[in-house]
């Protein structure tokens, strides 16, 4: 069966692709990954997407988007794509389970957290490493742990771990934070956060899990030693490409390359959200360019029938 | 086979949530120390976990009879946690008499865990 188009990824930019292409009678196929509703489904609570006075939780906002997209028709699979195949009048996405057949395929894949590159990150990853400090938050009961960022994830994670842990340094490789005012404030006005600018990570050191990580202090050249049971990394996203096999142009840095946010090297091949966005990166603005990607392949699609 | 796992009520409860073993911090000895035993560590609150639920549910039913599958709420038993120095979920370990022998962190395609399963017992290939 050959579908109109197929959603690849189902955070707020393939949610709002496929509301749209759904309503627009295109019968979406979404493959929403295992682990669907990208990154807003590790975070607490959502304070800037409009429309919510007080805010909401980001799997509720993703369960919501996902609802509000099966109910006009949108069809979901939850696997993982492992490949994409441009034919010169059909587009193919295979899983590890299945393959699909599309005259279009909106890319809508997101990004995945950065990794430090440090000793000792590979070794303790999943024991007192962590790039989920929801999920994780809960082992560090009474503990010491660092949140690693300058950015608004990283002030996120270190004021959410202070409901568990008893102490939470929150390091950054800069002078200052590049996240929103209000989250800094809300991070430096918490009595368990104390903050170190100008440090990086240079090593993560334990025995069968993290003790200690060493730091170095761009500023003075100085390096020291920190007691902790756990680190946090908040330190940005890499787009999700690899399943892309170079067959469509990207940047330098890795997104998917677009003149405007929505078209690819390839025809019927479209892009939305933060596997193209390097700048933006925020919820609202990955929506918008599902919904912009959603109604240029419906444009695409009429003229594939005149 | 003691089956003294208690049968705690999921949220969904359905056929193959039945085949799996309701593992706590007072059974989880008694039900690991023999044979193997694949165990999902995973609390409510995490939202990945969610993810591989139905995953685990499904391997429950395709291995029923042959391996032990069981879940294990990381909140509610924390001592099970700790000895296994469990700090991310969620987190899915192969047990062997007791000890674990592998594990997979974060929520994959259920092949991945099929590949883990036959690696370590090849005779259910």
């Amino acid at each position: 069966m050959k579908r109109k188009v197929i959603i690849i990824g189902s955070g707020p930019a393939g949610l709002t692709a496929a509301i749209y292409a759904a309503r627009a009678d295109l019968k979406p196929l979404v493959i929403a990954g295992i682990t669907w509703g990208g990154q807003l489904m590790s975070t607490t609570e959502i304070e800037n997407f409009p429309g919510f006075i007080e805010g909401i939780e980001g799997p509720e906002l993703m369960n919501n988007m996902m609802e509000q997209a099966k109910r006009f028709g949108a069809e979901v699979v939850f696997e993982n794509a492992t490949q994409v195949i441009n034919n010169k009048n059909s587009r193919i996405v295979k899983t590890y389970e299945n393959e699909y057949e599309a005259d279009s395929v909106i890319l809508a894949t997101g990004a995945t957290p950065r990794r430090l590159n440090v000793e000792g990150e590979d070794k303790f990853y999943g024991r007192g490493v962590s790039t989920c400090a929801t999920c994780d938050g809960a082992f560090y009961k009474e503990k010491t742990v660092a949140v690693i960022g300058g950015g608004d994830s990283a002030m996120e994670d270190a004021t959410f771990l202070t409901r568990f842990a008893k102490r939470v340094y929150l390091i950054h490789r800069r002078a200052e934070f590049r996240a929103s005012p209000i989250m800094i404030n809300r991070a430096l006005n918490n009595p368990k956060i104390e903050v170190l600018y100008n440090t990086e990570v240079r090593e993560i050191e334990g025995e069968n899990k993290v003790s200690s990580i060493k730091l170095f202090n761009n500023q003075d050249n100085s390096e020291k030693s920190l007691e902790v049971d756990g680190v946090f990394l908040a330190i940005g996203h890499i787009p999700v490409t690899d399943f892309l096999e170079n067959q469509i142009a990207l940047t330098d840095e890795g997104y998917i390359k677009s003149d405007d946010g929505v078209h690819t090297s390839m025809d019927g091949i479209f892009v939305a959200g933060d596997v193209e966005d390097h700048k933006y990166r925020q919820a609202i603005t990955a929506a918008g360019a599902g919904c912009k990607a959603a109604l240029e392949v419906q444009k695409w699609l009429e003229k594939l029938e005149d | 086979m003691g089956m003294s796992a208690s049968r705690v009520p999921s949220e969904q409860t359905n056929a193959s949530d039945e085949l799996i073993l309701h593992l706590t911090d007072q059974n989880f000895d008694e039900n690991t120390k023999e044979g193997f035993v694949l165990v999902d560590f995973w609390a409510t609150w995490c939202t990945p976990c969610r993810a591989i639920a139905p995953i685990v549910e499904k391997l429950a039913e395709k291995y029923n009879g042959k391996l032990k599958v069981g879940k294990l709420d990381t909140d509610e038993n924390p001592l099970t946690s700790n000895r296994f120095g469990i700090m991310s979920i969620p987190l899915v370990v192969l047990f062997k008499d007791g000890q674990p022998v592998d594990s997979i962190l974060g929520a994959r395609p259920e092949q991945f865990y099929d590949q883990m399963i036959k690696k370590n017992i090849p005779e259910l290939e």
